[in-house]
């Protein structure tokens, strides 16, 4: 396997978390703004494995898995909320929904 | 090998941006997948060859499988790019990338004064000790982590039950209204 | 038998708990057996305790009945106390008597009123403040008679209170009286603060160690002066009481003519020594004392409203006690206190028979000829009017203004007030019998309708013969020179600086005083009955006229506090609406809603402006970490 300088990893990892941010904030249609949270969450377990195989423990990796479990049932329960508002409001636009103000 | 872990970065970095900036949804996906999947090559490289298998498996092949199957559901269309077309336009890139050049000028500057001058071990961390972790001192978190998935599976059946147009389909077989008008 | 002194004040005050919590469910004749009940009873026991009081040996020690220490705050510690001795019994068993009797005619003149069982509830709370009042031991307990009997008489004028005169009366009195209660309080303050005790004997024996005519005395006397002005309807805190009368005539009889109002007596007298100790505020007692009761002869003179006559006597005849004590004579005063209190309240108890058979008619010049119809009531009247002009035979001899008078005239430089006093004879002879005759003799001009009850008879022809007779102790006394109630006083209080050789006094005074009546009754006789024309001739001159206007508008006292201080209050009320003291308050709930809007907007609902601003956030944060 390979040595990689650990600040290389974790620049790689937040190039991945700002390019996630960025899509969440620009992007209207609410598949893409879960697909960003996607890339962010992925992000994120990168630079827990890049510790984690710095310093040569598991719980790097055991963290991914967690991470991963947690991706699952969120973009689950998530995409179902996806159909409920496509179906109620007929647009897939985040604006639509700001009744939760004041 | 040290130069495989750079280009997948690449990839990944590359992709990942053609992922956030597509107008068809489909196109997007398939860019993240190839994310993924350079992603899934870095912790090979690192060592960390039980997450890599994890990253194909369940990120790319259970995760945005899932996303492909809702957006064929959702059936949206042409029209659905010439809007998203209409939204992108440059000047709403502006402050989100602001925010996101200072925060990676922060991240850059911290990691470059910290100077830890150490480079990962090039050595696996063996399947086995992953899994002896999970049985181990993580054993609370997974059965945790199952009640998630548990609960996931729960809302997941009850929210993309048929639609009643005007009230959630989790709570439309217990109530009946009187009028029902959208918006109401 | 004394140790059943506390059941004086209590028996009425039960009375009051009991009538205040059923609060007209009871059947009228239950309201009457409790409260008239309860009062006589105390009345009964209050001439109990006299007669053993006075008959044990030796006369004249002071009794003490302590009841329970009321509070405790470090050096703080009054106790709710009874104390009697000579002053004590006589206010105690005169106004227990009056009350008693009072509430019997009440009986009587409430008996078609719909706020029968309200009228005795605030009734016996009154006898039983007054009660307190006079028994109290310390001038904290005092200060409660004083404040209970306030509150009454507020609650009895404005008794029928759907009619705004009365309420405005009921108010008055209450806004003047507090001038006075927030004096006697500070005076109260003062005292605690320079003594450290409230008890009134105790005050009486410390007070004594200051020079005379020293700031404390004098401070302390002048604000319980005050007090006792405003309470007793003095100048230049006299114009709430004409005004009182409002009320129903027992409570013009109880309150403002025989007890509430000579609560103010009572206290001078009872802190004799600290006034003793301040010359000047005595000084000023008597000179308030003369003027006051000239002033309101006058006014006496020109009212038509039946009550209000009375009520003018009354405060020249309290001006009078004050008159008595400013010169030192504390019996005199304290005597005619007694005396007046019979003849003043049979007067206006025979003024409410009077107004009752005629339907409510106070204008004594739509009245006339009353005596054919009502004997008893007229020769009652008559009698306490008798006693009132201080004419004989009744009161041959010894005659309580007389004494003061003499008093009056003993005293260093009394001679001004003497012939004030005197002039003020002459007037008082005059309009009591400018009253009897245009009410009860002359022409019959209205029709009387109705029949007088027996509740309202009796308790008038027993208090006109207790007034009769009131100065036939001293009679026997001046004869024989056996101890009357001058010199039983006299165990409580200072006896005068100076005294005429003889037991009685000089018959040439007698007799001039007897002449000024007799004058005073024979100009009214003129005016009024012989030659009414002279009378309205007068009035019709330019002076007359002017004179006329300006003594019924009570020397235009209303006017001028309307002009200094309602006016300039109610202005100041108008302008200070929106209360500027709130402007701090009102600024805080302005501040925090401001900020509230602020804050509420940045909710807007849109998930993106929440993202950016986490991602915002993060980037300060970050910043300041990887800064510092």
């Amino acid at each position: 396997m390979a040595t990689v300088p650990v600040e290389a990893g974790f620049i790689v990892a937040g190039l991945l978390f700002l390019t996630g941010l960025v899509g969440v904030l620009v992007r209207r249609n609410i598949l893409f703004v879960l697909l960003a949270i996607e890339i962010m969450l992925n992000a994120a377990g990168l630079a827990f494995v890049v510790a984690g195989s710095y310093w040569q423990q598991p719980d790097g990796q055991v963290m991914y898995f967690f991470v991963l479990t947690m991706a699952a049932a969120e973009v689950a329960v998530g995409l179902s909320l996806v159909l409920q508002m496509y179906h109620q409001f007929d647009s897939l636009d985040v604006n639509v929904m700001n009744k939760m103000r004041g | 090998m040290t130069t495989v872990f750079y280009i997948s970065a690449a990839i990944a970095v590359v992709t990942t941006v053609l992922t956030i900036t597509r107008v068809n949804v489909v196109h997007s996906l398939l860019y993240f997948i190839c994310s993924l999947l350079a992603t899934g090559v870095m912790f090979f490289v690192l060592g960390a060859t039980f997450v890599a298998a994890l990253v194909v498996i369940i990120n790319a092949g259970a995760i945005m499988v899932l996303f492909v199957f809702v957006i064929m559901m959702l059936n949206l269309g042409p029209q659905s790019a010439d809007r998203e077309k209409a939204r992108l336009k440059p000047h709403v890139w502006i402050g989100p990338g602001l925010i996101s050049l200072l925060l990676l000028i922060e991240l850059i500057y911290s990691l470059v004064t910290q100077r830890p001058a150490e480079t990962t071990a090039g050595r696996v961390v063996e399947p086995e000790r992953v899994g002896a972790a999970l049985f181990g001192p993580y054993l609370l978190a997974v059965e945790l982590a199952s009640m998630l998935l548990l609960a996931g599976l729960l809302g997941a059946y009850h929210l993309g039950q048929g639609v009643v147009k005007g009230i959630p389909a989790a709570i439309s077989h217990t109530w009946a209204p009187k009028s029902m008008e959208k918006g109401s | 038998m004394l140790s059943l002194l506390w059941l004086v004040p209590i028996l009425p005050l039960a009375g009051f708990a009991v009538l205040a919590v059923t609060a007209g469910q009871l059947p009228r004749k239950a309201v009457s057996a409790l409260a008239v009940g309860s009062v006589s009873l105390s009345a009964i026991i209050a001439v109990l305790i006299t007669i053993n009081y006075v008959v044990t040996a030796p006369i004249g020690t002071a009794y003490s009945q302590t009841l329970w220490q009321w509070m405790r705050v470090g050096d703080f510690a009054p106790s709710v106390a009874l104390h009697l001795d000579a002053l004590s019994v006589t206010m105690m068993v005169v106004v227990a008597l009056v009350s008693a009797l009072i509430h019997v005619y009440s009986m009587g003149f409430m008996a078609e009123d719909a706020g029968y069982s309200r009228f005795f509830t605030y009734m016996n709370l009154f006898v039983g403040s007054m009660l307190i009042l006079v028994l109290a031991d310390n001038l904290l307990l005092l200060y409660l008679g004083w404040e209970g009997v306030g509150l009454c008489s507020y609650l009895l004028i404005g008794f029928w209170y759907t009619e705004p005169n009365n309420v405005r009366a009921a108010l008055k009195a209450f806004f003047v009286t507090r001038i006075g209660d927030t004096a006697f309080a500070i005076g109260i303050f003062l005292l605690f603060t320079s003594l450290g005790t409230l008890n009134i004997q105790a005050i009486l024996g410390e007070i004594s160690a200051y020079p005379a005519g020293s700031t404390l005395p004098n401070a302390a006397a002048a604000l319980l002066l005050v007090g006792a002005i405003a309470k007793s309807a003095q100048l230049p805190l006299q114009t709430w009481l004409p005004d009182a009368m409002a009320g129903p005539t027992p409570v013009s009889a109880l309150i403002h003519a025989a007890t509430m109002v000579t609560a103010g007596v009572y206290l001078i007298a009872r802190m004799h020594t600290l006034f003793l100790m301040a010359p000047a505020v005595l000084l000023a007692a008597a000179i308030i004392g003369a003027v006051t009761q000239l002033v309101a002869s006058f006014s006496a003179l020109t009212q038509y409203d039946l009550k209000r006559i009375l009520a003018y006597s009354t405060i020249s005849q309290i001006g009078y006690m004050f008159l008595a004590l400013g010169v030192g004579a504390w019996a005199a005063a304290i005597y005619h206190f007694g005396t007046h209190a019979f003849f003043k309240s049979a007067l206006f108890l025979g003024a409410g028979a009077v107004i009752k058979v005629l339907d409510g008619e106070h204008d004594i010049f739509q009245m006339g000829g009353l005596r054919h119809r009502y004997p008893i009531t007229f020769w009652a009247f008559l009698f306490a009017a008798l006693t009132l002009a201080a004419v004989p035979p009744l009161t041959l001899t010894f005659n309580s203004k007389d004494l003061i008078l003499n008093q009056v005239l003993l005293s260093e430089g009394g001679l001004g007030l003497w012939i004030l006093g005197l002039i003020g004879t002459v007037l008082t002879a005059a309009y009591t019998f400018r009253l009897v005759f245009v009410v009860f003799l002359g022409p019959e001009r209205e029709v009387p309708e109705r029949r007088l009850l027996r509740w309202m008879v009796v308790p008038l022809v027993f208090l006109a013969f207790l007034g009769a007779i009131a100065g036939i102790p001293e009679l026997i006394n001046s004869i024989s020179g056996a101890k009357g109630l001058y010199s039983f006083l006299h165990t409580a209080m200072p006896g005068p600086v100076r005294d005429f050789e003889s037991a009685g006094s000089p018959w040439l005074l007698q007799l001039l005083y007897v002449a000024t009546a007799l004058a005073g009754i024979a100009t009214a006789y003129l005016l009024y009955q012989r030659a009414p024309q002279y009378a309205r001739s007068i009035v019709s001159t330019p002076v007359g006229l002017l004179l006329h206007r300006w003594w019924f508008a009570d020397w235009g006292f209303d006017w001028l506090y309307q002009k200094l201080f309602v006016g300039p209050y109610m202005v100041l009320a108008r302008v200070n609406r929106g209360d500027f003291v709130d402007v701090f308050y009102r600024g805080l709930a302005f501040v925090s809603r401001v900020i509230n809007s602020l804050l509420s907007s940045t909710v807007n609902g849109s998930v993106r402006w929440y993202v950016t601003v986490v991602a915002g956030g993060a980037v300060i944060v970050v910043g300041l970490v990887v800064i510092l």
